[in-house]
């Protein structure tokens, strides 16, 4: 889960990561009083969970309460790259002589964690990677043994940061360490990472990837989310406990696992047609597991057309064909479905099937077979 | 013959009195895989349906020989599982859970591979093995399954299925199928694999099945290239997969240029694999490597 600016600022500064004062608003006047509570110039940042706000006009200084009211204003309800600004934060600004950059993932390829720290901040740190890869210094950390002071330390020193910068990044940059393990975190990324006027070293912005595994080690994450701006279906599809991505085509796909689920839209795409969604229904999904995801479907207004595919492992075809059965007597489905079952109890579950009384279902023996009907009924031309 | 575990493989199962432990058990078991222990903290001295249950894995190690672990452990303790099996000394866990955090897997991944080399982890987030005929340790339906002689592995459950199925159907049987698992830091990699089938008198065939996010599968191109003979056809799942998203496993998701189907496709078709579009074509792609 992506966290806003300001959520991951919270996080550091519980860890100790050095991070500007600063209020969330929601409304103007909101602003505005956080902006008389900090004191001085302040700067109004939209919280987004995008990249590129500065370009876009979603964050501005303000010098004044009445400025920030201004500001804050006009960013409130802003589009930027198709994400609505619902919240700012408000900043008390810094006084910036340089701007670093300095993150923390894990390198799959490695199976290590891999530190990241540059002079050059502020930017787009993947094009300077690739222009001048000498710029950025890379670092595996064994995620047994931690990173060590003396690491730490080498990272910055090769980073060549001014040197009254030395022993501020070391520390941020252990503390960063220390909050992308205890958080759970995939990713942390401070950009840039600053180094004030009065030689302090701090987290100007925060990117925080937590990885929702870990959700049982920390119980009050999950709250994050409320404030996350997500389409009403993909919030249906998370109630129900369905792993749902929204996707730009018409033809709506139910699986069961991960990757059978993927490989039908390639297919689907491979016959000239395009995915609408990507739902995986899981392993041992039951009769009303699959009505639960026709019904949310049917709030989606782009499916012309659902192809169920069900390869059953744990997975029992019958209790699949079961929840379509019923769906088909208690709901009002607007499109034609197309059902292709293999696996465990593929024969009861075709029997089942069998017993629909609608011309809107569509039974099919291969998946390719399963796909090329979907495109067809969806309108488009089989290639 | 095949690889990894057979006949004599004897399986501890870490979590057998939990509902899905209990059930993989005793199927594993009327497969005719050498079941032995179950283990439970608190449970030791019970047992289910004729399986001895024990506290601690060590303890059943001792008292039955087991040599093999399966782990049907929640996802909050599974990392410290896989830990407690590698202590006790068994060969070979193979953990079936999803959802460890990819925290404690780095962690366990290099803590393993720098204290007991020799242990090999499967999984987690996968459905085990199965050396048809011989033994299942894992949730793989072993209906879809024949003896035979071609390899099969990859990193989803419902794929390998998919797979299987298509090679049983075109009358071609496996040796051992493995699902490696769909996280970001699986114990076993294709590369592991791939060596054992390279080594294995028995395998004249190889199935990989990829999946977008990370690199394995350009690094087992580059294994293939330098090690194996034998023919090897592949299928990447996530050809539409979009930037940035996870689709559904952890382990599968595009970030920035790294991990998209198409550089996974184009380093394997680059190293003499036959690299398909559609997964219900691995069958008779494999008859026809196989000139049968």
């Amino acid at each position: 889960m992506d966290l806003l600016e300001y959520q991951g600022k919270s996080l550091f500064a519980r860890i100790g990561v050095p991070v500007p004062d600063g209020r969330a608003a929601t409304t103007a006047e909101e602003a505005r009083d956080a902006a008389r509570e900090l004191g001085g110039t302040v700067v109004v940042k939209a919280q987004v969970q995008v990249g590129g706000r500065g370009k876009a006009g979603g964050i501005k200084l303000a010098e004044t309460p009445d400025e920030a009211y201004e500001r804050a204003e006009k960013i409130l309800g802003m589009d930027i790259k198709g994400h609505t600004v619902h919240r700012v934060w408000i900043e008390r600004a810094s006084k910036i002589k340089a701007e670093y950059y300095a993150s923390f993932t894990l390198d799959r390829s490695a199976k290590k964690h891999l530190g990241m720290i540059s002079a050059k901040g502020g930017v787009e740190i993947e094009q300077v990677a690739a222009t001048e890869p000498d710029a950025v210094v890379k670092v595996h950390i064994d995620p047994v043994m931690g990173l060590p002071n003396w690491l730490a330390t080498e990272m910055v020193y090769r980073a060549k940061l001014d040197p009254g910068a030395a022993r501020g990044a070391i520390a941020l940059l252990k503390k960063l360490y220390q909050a992308f393990v205890e958080f759970d975190c995939d990713l942390v990324e401070v950009n840039p990472m600053i180094l004030t006027e009065d030689g302090e070293v701090m987290a100007l912005d925060a990117k925080v990837t937590l990885d929702e595994n870990g959700f049982f080690r920390h119980k009050d994450f999950p709250a994050f989310a409320k404030e996350h701006v997500i389409p009403p279906v993909e919030r249906m599809a998370k109630e129900r406990g369905l792993n749902f991505i929204k996707l730009d085509g018409d033809v709506g796909i139910i699986g069961n696992g991960a990757g059978l689920v993927m490989s039908t839209l390639d297919v689907v795409s491979l016959v000239g047609g395009k995915a609408a969604n990507f739902l995986d229904v899981g392993g041992g999904a039951g009769a009303d597991t699959i009505t639960n995801a026709l019904e949310v479907l049917m709030e989606d207004a782009s499916v012309k057309i659902v192809l169920i595919n069900i390869f059953g492992g744990i997975t029992r075809c019958d209790l699949v064909a079961q929840g379509v059965l019923e769906a088909f007597e208690r709901l009002d489905l607007p499109w034609p479905i197309v059902v292709r079952l293999d696996g465990t109890n593929a024969e009861e579950g075709r029997k089942i099937l069998g017993r629909v009384q609608s011309d809107k279902l569509v039974p099919a023996a291969t998946m390719r077979e399963a796909a090329e009907k979907a495109v067809q009924l969806a309108g488009g031309e089989v290639g | 013959m095949a690889i990894i575990i057979d006949e004599s493989t004897k399986v501890v199962v870490q979590g057998l009195t939990g509902k899905e432990g209990q059930f993989h058990a005793l199927r594993n078991r009327d497969y005719g895989t050498n079941v032995v222990a179950g283990t439970r903290p608190g449970k030791g001295g019970e047992e289910v349906s004729g399986i001895p249950i024990f506290d601690t894995v060590s303890q059943a190690v001792e008292a039955t020989g087991a040599n093999t672990s399966l782990i049907f452990v929640p996802p909050p303790f599974a990392a410290d599982a896989v830990l407690e099996a590698a202590a006790a000394g068994v060969d070979v866990i193979v953990c079936i859970t999803e959802g460890i955090p990819a925290q404690d897997e780095a962690k366990v991944f290099n803590y393993l591979k720098e204290t007991m080399p020799d242990t090999m982890l499967i999984g987690p987030n996968c459905p085990g093995l199965i050396s048809p005929g011989k033994s299942n340790v894992g949730i793989m339906p072993d209906s879809i399954t024949a003896p035979g002689n071609i390899g099969v592995v990859s990193r989803s459950g419902t794929l390998t299925y998919q797979a299987v199925h298509e090679l049983t159907t075109h009358g071609l049987g496996q040796t051992t199928c493995i699902g490696i698992g769909g996280d970001p830091v699986p114990g076993t990699t294709f590369i592991d694999v791939l060596a054992l089938f390279q080594e294995d008198p028995d395998t004249k065939g190889i199935v990989m099945i990829g999946e977008i996010g990370g690199d394995a599968e350009e690094q087992a191109a580059e294994f293939i290239r330098e090690h194996v003979t034998k023919p090897v056809a592949a299928y990447i799942a996530g050809v539409t997969a979009p930037k940035g998203k996870k689709m559904g496993h952890a382990g599968a998701i595009i970030s920035g240029s790294k991990g998209t189907a198409a550089a996974k496709m184009e380093a394997l078709q680059a190293v003499g694999v036959t690299v398909l579009d559609d997964p219900t074509m691995i069958g008779v792609a494999m008859k026809e490597l196989l000139g049968s």
